[in-house]
């Protein structure tokens, strides 16, 4: 328990004097995360709008694939997107492996299925007939992908947390394609491992706490715009 | 009076995984018609009216509105911003009555200035004024189907589709809305196709009846032609028309037709229509033309007077139905003052009368293997 006080005592420490590598690690980590969430919104709310609107052979086991995408684990995303990324792989030109940009990369090929999988859940979930409906008073193609997403937009927001805590919380991935680097790729999480492997246990508390924060204030954010919109 | 046809079909099929399941040779809409589609569950309704309106693809034939193809689907947008749909469920916008009324200007791009007193109006005129800032999540079943056939009004369509509007109310909202809607329809004008599954009071907003089965229009005509002269015992049991006798012609003079029911003790009966002597037929008679009385009225001009016991009393709206055994079975609607007036409850003998012109010729011969 000492243990748990003492990273709660360091966290506020850490804050209160604004340590700036904490703060670095802390920023990367938002930016890092909310823009392979926000990539994988348009990625994956795109997919699942292709999906629940059209039919074609073989749509069972494109949803079947989707479902499955939402459980990768991080470390064999992290793997294959190194391997992807690797000066001789396929993508090597690019340079962008241990860069920011790899951990975005990787967080989006985890949080995009998630958010594709919950999308068409929450799309497929409104009435059958209000896609005929929408259409029946005149909408246009853009107008009803629109007005079904809003009808949606519970369900939807609750994707884009899953997929959100699903990238802020991984370490396999961010590890494997950013290498820890500090003051480059270093993010809360990959800090959080490398500090308790040092013994630093109140560093890594500290770190956690700060994470726990972070991840509570986004979907905090989210749940006020979700249940706003419920009372309506 | 001949009126324009505003929408044609011609050899229209619809078909689904491989089955064919609309089958229309040709229909035509005209202006400032109310044509009824009915038929029981999976007959091809929704498929006919979804197809029509150009929200479903039709596999082969021609469709045209006014003198337009609607081939393409760049045709059939631009259909769909000149007509609308109501569904039996509201399917209604998780957002105000005002916004859902408004949704469908919106979309067609109507400046929100001149969206407000149009939705105020047919908001007005559906009874829901008061609950414009209401959210549509909290309306009853009457209030959101008012909801939804206000946002379909406030858009002037020129066809107006009513897919079963009525069934997921409760009765009285439903006798209601029905009344209003008919004002609504004869007061603008507009031409619509409406479907429903029973002959309930939706029926008789319509100048035009089309019975259908398995995707096909089995009798299409006026509705008091199908009501009185349904074509199938099919149509005529799905009209209403709920006694039907099957007899042998035993004489055919002036168009009148006096023919024995078989197998029945009952005497003979009198029909309007032409028969050879001898064959055999169908016929109907439809129970509101059945009058129930304690004796024969010789000075009347009734042609056929039955006595009988009656076996059941059912109520039926505001109506009740009397089923009776006249040495065959005979089904009548009297008013709930009648019911009292004669005393009526099983095992009470009454006189049956109907005229010849309320026995209807429904088919000739060769209905023995169909019926």
């Amino acid at each position: 328990m000492d243990l748990i006080w003492e990273g709660l005592r360091k966290a506020l420490e850490l804050l209160l004097r604004m340590d700036p590598e904490v703060l670095r690690i802390t920023l990367l980590s938002l930016q890092v995360s909310g823009l392979a969430t926000l990539l994988s919104v348009l990625l994956g709310l795109g997919l699942a709008v292709l999906v629940a609107l059209n039919e074609f052979p073989g749509k069972r086991l494109v949803i079947a694939l989707m479902n499955t995408g939402m459980g990768l684990p991080p470390v064999v995303v992290g793997l294959f997107v190194t391997v992807l990324l690797w000066r001789n792989g396929p993508f090597g030109f690019l340079g962008i492996l241990y860069t920011p940009a790899a951990i975005i990369l990787a967080q989006c090929v985890i949080a995009t299925p998630i958010i594709a999988g919950l999308g068409l859940a929450a799309l497929q979930h409104l009435p059958p007939g209000l896609r005929l409906q929408i259409l029946a008073l005149g909408a246009t193609r853009t107008q009803l992908v629109w007005l079904l997403l809003k009808e949606a937009r519970l369900p939807l927001l609750a994707a884009v947390m899953a997929g959100f805590g699903g990238v802020i919380s991984e370490v396999g991935a961010s590890i494997m394609v950013g290498g820890n680097l500090k003051g480059s790729t270093r993010v809360l999480t990959t800090a959080t491992v490398m500090e308790t492997s040092r013994g630093n246990f109140d560093v890594a508390f500290a770190l956690s706490f700060i994470l726990l924060v972070l991840a509570f204030s986004v979907n905090a954010l989210l749940t006020h715009l979700q249940q706003r919109s419920q009372r309506r | 009076m001949s009126r324009e046809s505003l929408l044609q079909a011609r050899g229209l099929r619809v078909h689904r995984g491989g089955a064919l399941v609309l089958d229309v040779p040709a229909l035509d809409l005209r202006a400032g018609e109310v044509l009824a589609l009915m038929g029981p569950n999976g007959a091809g309704k929704s498929t006919l009216l979804l197809t029509l309106a150009g929200l479903l693809p039709h596999s082969a034939g021609e469709l045209r509105f006014q003198d337009g193809k609607l081939d393409s689907r760049t045709e059939r947008n631009d259909f769909r911003r000149r007509m609308t749909m109501v569904f039996q469920d509201p399917l209604l916008f998780d957002v105000t009555v005002a916004e859902n009324i408004a949704s469908g200007l919106k979309l067609r791009g109507v400046p929100a200035a001149e969206r407000h007193p149009q939705v105020v109006t047919w908001a007005r005129r559906l009874g829901i004024g008061d609950l414009l800032n209401r959210s549509a999540l909290h309306l009853s079943g009457g209030e959101a189907q008012r909801t939804a056939l206000a946002r379909a009004f406030v858009l002037r369509p020129e066809i107006l589709f009513l897919d079963e509007p009525f069934s997921s109310l409760d009765a009285q909202a439903r006798e209601e809305l029905i009344g209003e809607l008919g004002h609504i329809l004869a007061e603008t004008g507009t031409t619509a196709v409406i479907s429903t599954h029973d002959q309930g009071k939706a029926v008789r907003l319509a100048h035009r009846l089309a019975v259908m089965q398995e995707g096909r229009i089995i009798q299409m005509g006026g509705l008091r032609e199908v009501m009185n002269h349904p074509e199938s015992p099919f149509v005529a049991a799905y009209v209403g028309m709920e006694t039907l006798l099957k007899g042998q012609v035993v004489t055919c003079e002036g168009g009148l037709i006096a023919l024995r029911l078989r197998g029945s003790r009952a005497p003979e009966i009198q029909a309007l229509g032409e028969a050879q002597p001898g064959q055999t037929v169908l016929v109907g008679v439809r129970p509101e033309h059945v009058a129930l009385s304690l004796q024969t009225d010789n000075s009347s001009s009734v042609r056929n007077a039955f006595p009988g016991a009656v076996t059941k009393v059912i109520p039926r709206g505001p109506f009740f139905k009397v089923e009776l055994d006249c040495g065959f079975h005979l089904a009548a609607y009297v008013t709930a003052q009648s019911l009292s007036e004669l005393d009526l409850q099983p095992g009470r003998q009454v006189v049956a009368s109907f005229k010849a012109t309320s026995v209807h010729l429904i088919r000739k011969e060769g209905l023995d293997s169909q019926l």
